[in-house]
C-alpha cells in the first residue's frame, strides 16, 4: 500500500534519477545475498543428490564397482574403451538417435497444427485444449498400457478395426520393422500436449493489432499465419525444439514398458543398456562411463541445434 | 525508496528469523531424510522383523493371507513385510542394502539368483541346527533342491517351493478335440511328431492356435526343451560348452510351433493367458503361477507337467528360497524370529500351494489336504523333473543371460531368424558375457 502511494513521484520526477541510481547499486548487492538464502534450500539439494553423484559417478567410470558391493580397483580406461567398442552401445545409441529423428519433427509440428487450430476454434477452444493437452496428465504406466492393448495384434484395437475392413494389420510392437514407430505414435499422443501448450502461450501472446494491421492491408488467413504468426514464434520454436531434442535422446520409460527393448533388440534405447549393464549386469564402473559418454553426446547435440536456431534468428 | 534507504543502514531484524526459518526447514528435512523415526520398538519390547519380497499379483493375496495367520500367532514380534518390483528392480535392491550391510532381516529371491547375490558377502549363511530346531532339514525338503541351498558348504537359502512350466488345458476345447480320456485327462503323447500332431487337432477345434506361449521371454521354454535332450551348458573361464544339435532341434521346435501357425507369433504378458481362455488356443505352456490368473476367468482348466517333446517330462524351473541378506550387526534374537519365521512360513505352504507353486516342505505335498488341490496335484512330480539353470552370475530368473537370450530366441517365433541364425546370435551372447570379468 505505501509503496503504491509513493510510486508516482519517481515516474513525475525523471530529473533527479542519477541521484537514487547510487542508490540502487549499493542496494542490490546485501538483497542478492537475501535472495541466495531463499535458494540454498534448493542448492544444497541440488548439489547433494545432483552434482555430487555426477562427481562420484565420473570416479567411478575408473573403477571396476559392482552394485554387489565387494572389493573396488582402479581399472584405468577400461571401462571407457569398452563402452566405445562395444557394438551394442553403438546399436543401441543409433535406436535413440532413430527414436529422436522420429519423434522431434513430429512432437514440434504436430503441437504447432494443434495450437493454430486452438487459436482459431472460437467456441471449441475450451474443448479442444482440454482433449489436446489431456493425455500428458497420464502416468507412464497407464498409457502404456493403454496403447499396448490397442496395439496386440490379434486382440487389439487397431487391428480388430482394420480387419473389419478385411485389412490385415500389422503386427505394430511386436515386429523388428514397426516397434519403433508405433513407440513414437504412442509417444507424440501422450506427450505432444506440453510442447502444444508452450506454442498456444506463445500465440496468445502475439499483439492482436499486428494481425488488425495485417487484415487492414488485404492478408488472408493464411497469409497472416505465414508471415505473421510463425515468425513471431521462432524463439519458441527454437526452446520447444531444444526441449524436445534432449527429451527424445533420453527416451527410456515408455519404450522399457511396452517393449522392453524388443523384438530383438530394435527398440532397446541407450539408457536402457546403461540400465541393463549396470542394474542388471551389475556393473556399475562400466554403465558410468556409458553414462557420461551419452552425456557428453546430449550436450554436444544440445549446443549444435540451439546455435543453428540462434543463427536464424540473427 | 524507503525501502533501499533502510537497506543501507543496518541490517533488517526480520534477517536472522528468517535464517533460522531456513536452517530449521533444512534441518527437519535433513531428519525426514535420515529416516529418523521415533524408536517404537525399543518401547514396546517386541522383536522387530523385516521381511522384503517380489511377490505381487495371486503369489501376493497368498502371502499377505499368511503374513495375517503369522502375525495373528506371534503377537510379540514387530513384523513388517515390504513388496518391491518384480526382477531387477527387487534385486538391485537387495544387493544394495547388503552391501551397506543394512539389508532386511529376511528376503525372498530365486535360488537360481544365490550366486549372483555373493553369498559369504552379500548373503550370511544361516545356522541348519537352528532350523532344524524349528523341523526344517534336509529329510523335509527334495534333495535336489536342498542340495541348492548351499554354497561352499554352507547353508545360505530355506527353499520354499518349485516353479516349473506346466501345460494347462482348456477342458472345453480339449473335449472338443477329443484329446482327453474319461478322467478329464490330456492323452499322453510323446516325441515332437505326436506332440505337433496333437496341437493340430486342437487347432482343428480352435481355428487359431493350439497351443498359447509366451514368445517375448521364450528362454524358459528353450531350456526345458534343450534339458529334455540332456543338452548341457557347461562355463570355463572364457569359453562354453552347448550341444549345438540339441540346441538346433529346441530351436527348430519353437520355430516351427509358430511357422505352422500351431502357436502364435507374438504372445506377451496377459496374451498368453487371454489366448488360453477364450479359447484361441486349447493347451497352454506357462508357469504355474497363472492358475490364480486363470481361476479369475472362470473357464474349466486344468494342467499337467511340461509337455514330453522329446520323450520325458523335464521342465525348467526355479525356486522361491529365504536369505539372510547381510547386516554388519547382526543381532541373534532377530535372527533367530526371522528362522522360526521362515519355518513357520514352510509348515503353512499349504496356502502358498493354491497360488500354485509346489510347496517345498514335503509334509504338505504328501497330505490329503494337498492332494484335494486341483490341478495343484495334477503334477506335483514337476519338482523332481525341475531343471534348474546353470550356475553363473548372470544366470538364473531376471538374470542378465536370460534377458539377451530373449532377444535371440523371440525371431524364432517371429520367424526373422532360422534356427541356425538364432543359435549363432545366442551363442555371441554368451560368449561376451563369459568375456565380462564377474561382478560378484
Amino acid at each position: 500500500m505505501t509503496q503504491n502511494t509513493h510510486a508516482p513521484a519517481p515516474r513525475t520526477a525523471p530529473g533527479p534519477a542519477a541521484a537514487p541510481r547510487g542508490l540502487v547499486d549499493v542496494r542490490r548487492r546485501p538483497s542478492s545475498w537475501t535472495g541466495l538464502w531463499f535458494v540454498l534450500p534448493f542448492l544444497a539439494f541440488y548439489a547433494l543428490f545432483l552434482l555430487w553423484p555426477a562427481v562420484v559417478g565420473f570416479g567411478y567410470t575408473f573403477t571396476d564397482r559392482s552394485l554387489a558391493g565387494g572389493d573396488v580397483s582402479f581399472v584405468g580406461l577400461d571401462n571407457w574403451t569398452e563402452s566405445l567398442t562395444d557394438s551394442a552401445m553403438y546399436d543401441s545409441l543409433w535406436n535413440t538417435l532413430w527414436f529422436t529423428v522420429l519423434s522431434v519433427p513430429v512432437m514440434v509440428l504436430l503441437a504447432l497444427g494443434l495450437a493454430l487450430l486452438t487459436d482459431h476454434a472460437r467456441r471449441l477452444g475450451w474443448f479442444l485444449r482440454l482433449s489436446f493437452f489431456a493425455p500428458f496428465v497420464l502416468p507412464v504406466t497407464v498409457m502404456t498400457l493403454i496403447w499396448g492393448w490397442m496395439y496386440n495384434p490379434s486382440l487389439g484395437l487397431f487391428n480388430g478395426t482394420l480387419g473389419r475392413f478385411g485389412i490385415e494389420g500389422p503386427e505394430w510392437l511386436f515386429s523388428e520393422d514397426t516397434a519403433m514407430f508405433s513407440v513414437v505414435v504412442a509417444t507424440a499422443w501422450w506427450q505432444v500436449g506440453f510442447n502444444y501448450l508452450l506454442y498456444l502461450a506463445a500465440m496468445q501472446s502475439i499483439p492482436k493489432d499486428v494481425y488488425e494491421a495485417a487484415a487492414i492491408d488485404g492478408a488472408g488467413a493464411w497469409q497472416r499465419i505465414g508471415r505473421i504468426t510463425l515468425p513471431m514464434l521462432t524463439r519458441t520454436t527454437a526452446l520447444i525444439a531444444v526441449l524436445q531434442l534432449i527429451g527424445s535422446l533420453r527416451v527410456f520409460e515408455q519404450i522399457y514398458l511396452m517393449t522392453s527393448g524388443g523384438p530383438n533388440f530394435a527398440t532397446r534405447t541407450v539408457i536402457q543398456y546403461i540400465y541393463d549393464s549396470g542394474f542388471v549386469g551389475l556393473r556399475i564402473g562400466l554403465a558410468s562411463s556409458m553414462a557420461y559418454v551419452f552425456m557428453v553426446l546430449i550436450i554436444a547435440a544440445s549446443i549444435a541445434q540451439f546455435r543453428l536456431f540462434s543463427r536464424k534468428e540473427g | 525508496m524507503r525501502r533501499a534507504s533502510r537497506a543501507t543502514h543496518t541490517p533488517p531484524p526480520a534477517g536472522p528469523g528468517r535464517r533460522s526459518f531456513v536452517a530449521g526447514a533444512l534441518a527437519t528435512a535433513g531428519l525426514a531424510a535420515a529416516g529418523c523415526a521415533p524408536p517404537d520398538t525399543l518401547i514396546s519390547g517386541d522383536t522387530r522383523l523385516r521381511q522384503w519380497n517380489l511377490f505381487a499379483g495371486g503369489d501376493g493375496n497368498r502371502m499377505v493371507e499368511m503374513h495375517d495367520a503369522y502375525q495373528a500367532e506371534h503377537p510379540q514380534i514387530d513384523f513388517r513385510a515390504t513388496t518391491f518390483t518384480w526382477g531387477a528392480p527387487f534385486y538391485t535392491k537387495v544387493a544394495m542394502g547388503a552391501a551397506g550391510g543394512r539389508g532386511a532381516d529376511i528376503a525372498t529371491v530365486h535360488i537360481s539368483r544365490l550366486e549372483s547375490l555373493a553369498p559369504g558377502r552379500l548373503l550370511d549363511p544361516i545356522d541348519p541346527a537352528l532350523l532344524a530346531e524349528f523341523g526344517i532339514d534336509d529329510t523335509v525338503v527334495l534333495p535336489n533342491i536342498w542340495e541348492k541351498c548351499f554354497f561352499d558348504g554352507q547353508l545360505y537359502a530355506i527353499p520354499i517351493d518349485t516353479h516349473v512350466l506346466i501345460q494347462y488345458l482348456n477342458l472345453d476345447v480339449c473335449r472338443q478335440a477329443g484329446v482327453l480320456d474319461a478322467d478329464d485327462r490330456l492323452v499322453e503323447v510323446s516325441g515332437v511328431d505326436d506332440y505337433f500332431d496333437l496341437l493340430r487337432e486342437i487347432q482343428g477345434v480352435t481355428g487359431e492356435y493350439g497351443l498359447s506361449m509366451d514368445t517375448w521371454n521364450p528362454w524358459s521354454n528353450f531350456w526345458a526343451l534343450y534339458r529334455q535332450q540332456d543338452g548341457d551348458l557347461v562355463f570355463g573361464e572364457d569359453d562354453f560348452e552347448m550341444d549345438d544339435d540339441k540346441a538346433l532341434a529346441a530351436m527348430d521346435v519353437m520355430f516351427r510351433l509358430s511357422e505352422e501357425g500351431l502357436a502364435p507369433r507374438h504372445s506377451r504378458d496377459a496374451d498368453t493367458a487371454a489366448n488360453l481362455s477364450n479359447g484361441h488356443a486349447g493347451l497352454m505352456i506357462h508357469g504355474n503361477w497363472e492358475i490364480p490368473t486363470l481361476e479369475a476367468t472362470g473357464i474349466e482348466f486344468s494342467a499337467t507337467q511340461f509337455p514330453a517333446v522329446f520323450g520325458n517330462h523335464r521342465t525348467r524351473g526355479d525356486s522361491h528360497c529365504y536369505v539372510f541378506p547381510h547386516q554388519r550387526d547382526r543381532d541373534p534374537e532377530r535372527t533367530r524370529a526371522a528362522t522360526e519365521y521362515a519355518a513357520w512360513m514352510l509348515h503353512h505352504s499349504l496356502t502358498w500351494a493354491g497360488g500354485g507353486h509346489i510347496p517345498a516342505y514335503q509334509p504338505v505335498v504328501e497330505s490329503a489336504e494337498y492332494d484335494a488341490l486341483h490341478p495343484q496335484s495334477e503334477y506335483r512330480e514337476a519338482a523332481e523333473n525341475v531343471q534348474f539353470e546353470p550356475e553363473a552370475w548372470f544366470s538364473g530368473s531376471a538374470g542378465r543371460l536370460q534377458e539377451e537370450a530373449a532377444g535371440a530366441l523371440t525371431t524364432l517365433h517371429q520367424g526373422t531368424q532360422t534356427p541356425e541364425q538364432s543359435l549363432d546370435q545366442l551363442k555371441g551372447t554368451i560368449r561376451e558375457l563369459l568375456t565380462v570379468p564377474s561382478p560378484v
